[in-house]
């Protein structure tokens, strides 16, 4: 275990006099760094104080005080509290900031997102076109001055709805022309998109030697959006050489929706059902993650029985996240659908019993602040029992029994790198992906949370990191999570479910929090600036799914194009999560 | 040996071609049946069953939960003389709390006095909009707005309901939720009770709250 120290044992001030300054602001964290030094600081945080794991980079528009900030979240892959730095810039365009690839290769595309959501152009950053909005695109659409078309009102509730609630179709009041922005002088008629040769320009710094001496020529290949294997709406351009990939750019945002910005005009608990949607596999562990955080805010404690309750309902959804996942990549390699159907079937038992206690199957909206909605009856809970202590332990079994033998499997998955741990720190990968590689780095042990303390479990890792691992680490880490619900359904007390009085509104203080769970993809993390109105000032999702594809070219270069495929798979995206 | 992990897994498919007849042939000999009915269905969505699992809808259906949820609806009591007594007051705060903001709600006002009155003229859903949340229903303090366990409400147009087509009758409420609705009748009358009580109290007693 990791000493409970606190960040003040890191004391940057010190370190650099003049240079960064302790936040002062009441329930902030952190330093405030000098843009001009940021690069340096970043490079003694991460080589001196050993915060090697770049989680969260988060743009913030403090509109009112006329001035853009940038979070950095850092923490250490050997556990332990982490270091919140921030560079304050004035909010007057150009708004620049430098770039932390070169220190943080993982900030690689949530800079780009702050770029392309909020306007910060970060220099020295090689390729920094939008990412989620496609490039054209007129305006930075998370700025507290921007509005989206169906503009209604800046918080919600509208007031439209009560008392003199007449109802009204949105186009109907406000046709698709108001609120769209258009660059000066547009004419769709004319309009040719630039995205893409700048998406292949960015593709075409990727060079190989051509040591025949043969003028060779490049493919470029565009797998997706629509692509049975991608998992969703992603797409990737590749440029190959012959079967080989030496070029990989994900292209995302298909599925955006600017769930931030939905999440800004929502009031605290209205966004808890809106983060169901982000990973639609695991909406339990989404509910968890965000529950945290604003427990954080509002500093309350959570009743004794819900905490129980919140790790049952977060390692059943991380079992039948992660036999969907082995499922779905037998079907990626090829295995056409008898493996994933076989883990649909201890899906579906998982998702009944998330219905018995929540009443929907993956839109659960379980949580609420300081508890959980209802109790698990004891009907539900001996459902649990079974599954837990007959079923699921039998099924994994059966599975393994199914595939980890099979030669053409292990053909297939042996021996084919995924990624090393170095690279994989380094990009910010984290989850399964990560612990495979060697790293034994799980928030549950690493920063816990809820009541994870109180179990015996082991973090899983593997040492190889190629396919074969993260295939079999999916597999321990079922056996551990199963672990966990024999311990939290035997200790389960009785007890009441919410410390809180129920309360359609909550009152949360002023300051920020960064709440982050270990998902079973990865760390999600939701960071949540509060100004003590009803709304959230500032909420960012920290997707798992998002992050790690920071480092899918660094895994795909140089391999074939027929393991893209299972490569992409390894990451276990969900472009709910992944797009927002 | 090569190809033995593979004979393996095959076994493991086999195992499972077996149970799924197996299972129905021992139903047969019982003379249950597997199939149509909710006893087969329920025991194919249990932890028990083996091999396969489908349920054939829509000839078959899962059977719901208490607590599923789906587009909520208005409940009223039916009066003896056949009316509706609406049980909403038109205090609005399913219409704050919905996240997506689908609910819109036209406060009564007294003609006269022009005082709001405790009913909804209107009241509308947009279904399109609603995502199931079920927050109306867990914040409304008069049990008057429910969730749904009609699942089935495809159609060619938007779905935009209004009271009409949201009233249901309690005894409807209380068909498709029987704990819930036994423990909040429960609850009204425990707290009926003590307004009686209070109030006899209070007649019984009528000088000494002054006196203090």
């Amino acid at each position: 275990m990791t000493a409970p120290a606190s960040t003040l044992t890191v004391d940057l001030v010190a370190r650099f006099p003049g240079i960064v300054t302790a936040e002062t602001r009441p329930n902030f964290a952190g330093f405030i760094v000098e843009k001009d030094k940021l690069v340096e600081v970043a490079t003694a945080i991460r080589d001196e104080f050993g915060f090697d794991l770049l989680t969260a980079v988060t743009g913030v528009d403090y509109h009112p005080e006329n001035k853009m900030e940038v979070v950095y979240h850092a923490y250490k892959t050997t556990g332990g509290p982490g270091l919140v730095f921030r560079v304050q810039v004035p909010r007057v365009d150009p708004i620049e900031v430098p770039s932390l690839i070169e220190v943080y290769p993982g900030a690689d595309l949530q800079e780009r997102e702050a770029w392309d959501l909020l306007g910060i152009k970060f220099t020295g950053h090689p390729d920094l076109r939008r990412i989620l909005m496609w490039e054209g695109y007129e305006g930075h659409p998370l700025r507290k001055d921007w509005r989206e078309p169906f503009y209604e009102e800046e918080f919600k509730p509208f007031k439209s709805r009560w008392p003199d609630g007449k109802f009204y179709m949105a186009e109907e009041k406000n046709p698709l022309q108001d609120n769209l922005k258009f660059p000066q002088n547009f004419d769709p008629e004319k309009w040719i998109p630039e995205g893409d040769a700048l998406l292949y320009g960015s593709l075409a710094r990727y060079t190989t030697k051509d040591e025949s001496g043969m003028g060779t020529d490049r493919i470029v290949v565009n797998m997706g959006p629509q692509h049975p294997s991608t998992h969703g709406v992603f797409r990737a351009a590749l440029t190959l050489d012959g079967e080989t990939i030496v070029g990989l750019k994900p292209v995302v945002g298909y599925l955006h929706r600017n769930h931030d910005k939905i999440g800004e005009r929502n009031t605290y608990l209205q966004n808890m059902p809106f983060t169901d949607r982000l990973d639609y596999f695991n909406s339990m562990s989404n509910n968890l993650g965000y529950a945290i955080a604003v427990e954080k805010l509002m500093k309350i404690q959570v009743a004794e029985r819900a905490e129980y309750i919140r790790v049952i309902m977060a390692e059943l959804s991380r079992v039948q996240n992660h036999l969907v996942f082995v499922g779905m990549l037998l079907n990626d390699l090829g295995a056409m659908y008898t493996p994933a159907l076989y883990a649909f079937e201890e899906r579906e038992l998982i998702l009944d019993i998330f219905e018995e206690v929540s009443g929907a199957r993956m839109m659960c909206n379980y949580l609420r602040f300081g508890g959980v909605v209802r109790d698990i009856q004891p009907a539900a809970m001996q459902k649990i029992k079974n599954l837990v202590f007959d079923r699921l332990q039998a099924k994994t079994d059966e599975m393994e029994r199914f595939l980890s033998e099979n030669e053409v499997l292990i053909s297939r998955l042996k021996g084919v790198r995924v990624v090393d741990a170095e690279t994989a720190i380094k990009y910010s990968v984290t989850g399964p992906v990560l612990r495979a590689a060697g790293v034994p780095y799980d928030l549950r042990r690493a920063d816990p949370y809820s009541v994870y303390d109180r179990f015996d479990f082991d973090v899983c890792t593997r040492q190889n990191g190629d396919m074969m691992d993260n295939y079999l680490i999916r597999i321990d880490e079922i056996r551990q999570s199963l672990r966990i619900l024999e311990q939290a359904v035997k200790q389960i007390p009785e007890g009441p479910i919410n410390s809180q009085k129920p309360a359609y509104q909550v009152r949360v203080p002023a300051g920020e929090a960064y709440g982050r769970i270990e998902s079973p993809k990865g760390e999600l993390a939701f960071y949540l600036v509060s100004n003590g109105k009803p709304n959230p000032w500032r909420y960012h999702v920290r997707p798992a799914s998002f992050v790690n594809i920071t480092c899918l070219d660094q895994m795909c270069i140089g391999t074939k194009i027929a393991d893209f495929v299972a490569l992409l798979g390894m990451l276990d995206i969900v472009m709910g999560e992944l797009d927002r | 040996m090569f190809g033995k992990g593979i004979l393996k897994g095959l076994r493991v498919t086999f195992i499972r071609y077996w149970n799924t007849y197996w299972d129905d042939i021992v139903w047969l000999f019982q003379g249950k049946k597997r199939y149509n009915t909710p006893e087969g269905i329920a025991h194919r969505s249990s932890s028990k069953t083996r091999g396969i699992f489908t349920v054939q809808y829509p000839e078959e259906k899962l059977l719901l939960p208490e607590e599923a949820r789906y587009i909520p609806f208005l409940v009223f009591n039916e009066k003896p003389d056949g009316g509706k007594e609406v049980l909403c007051t038109s205090c609005g705060i399913c219409a704050k709390v919905c996240p997506p903001q689908c609910i819109w709600i036209v406060r009564s006002n007294d003609p006269q006095t022009g005082r709001p009155v405790p009913e909804p003229t209107e009241f509308y859903i947009d279904a399109d909009i609603c995502m199931n949340c079920g927050f109306c229903a867990e914040y409304c303090p008069f049990d008057a707005i429910k969730m749904d366990h009609d699942f089935e409400i495809a159609s060619y147009s938007r779905n935009v309901y209004n009271m009409e087509k949201l009233l249901k009758p309690s005894s409807y409420y209380q068909s498709i939720r029987p704990e819930n609705f036994a423990r909040e009748e429960a609850d009204r009358k425990a707290k009926e009770a003590a307004k009686a009580a209070k109030a006899a109290g209070a007649a019984a007693a009528p000088a000494a709250p002054a006196a203090s």
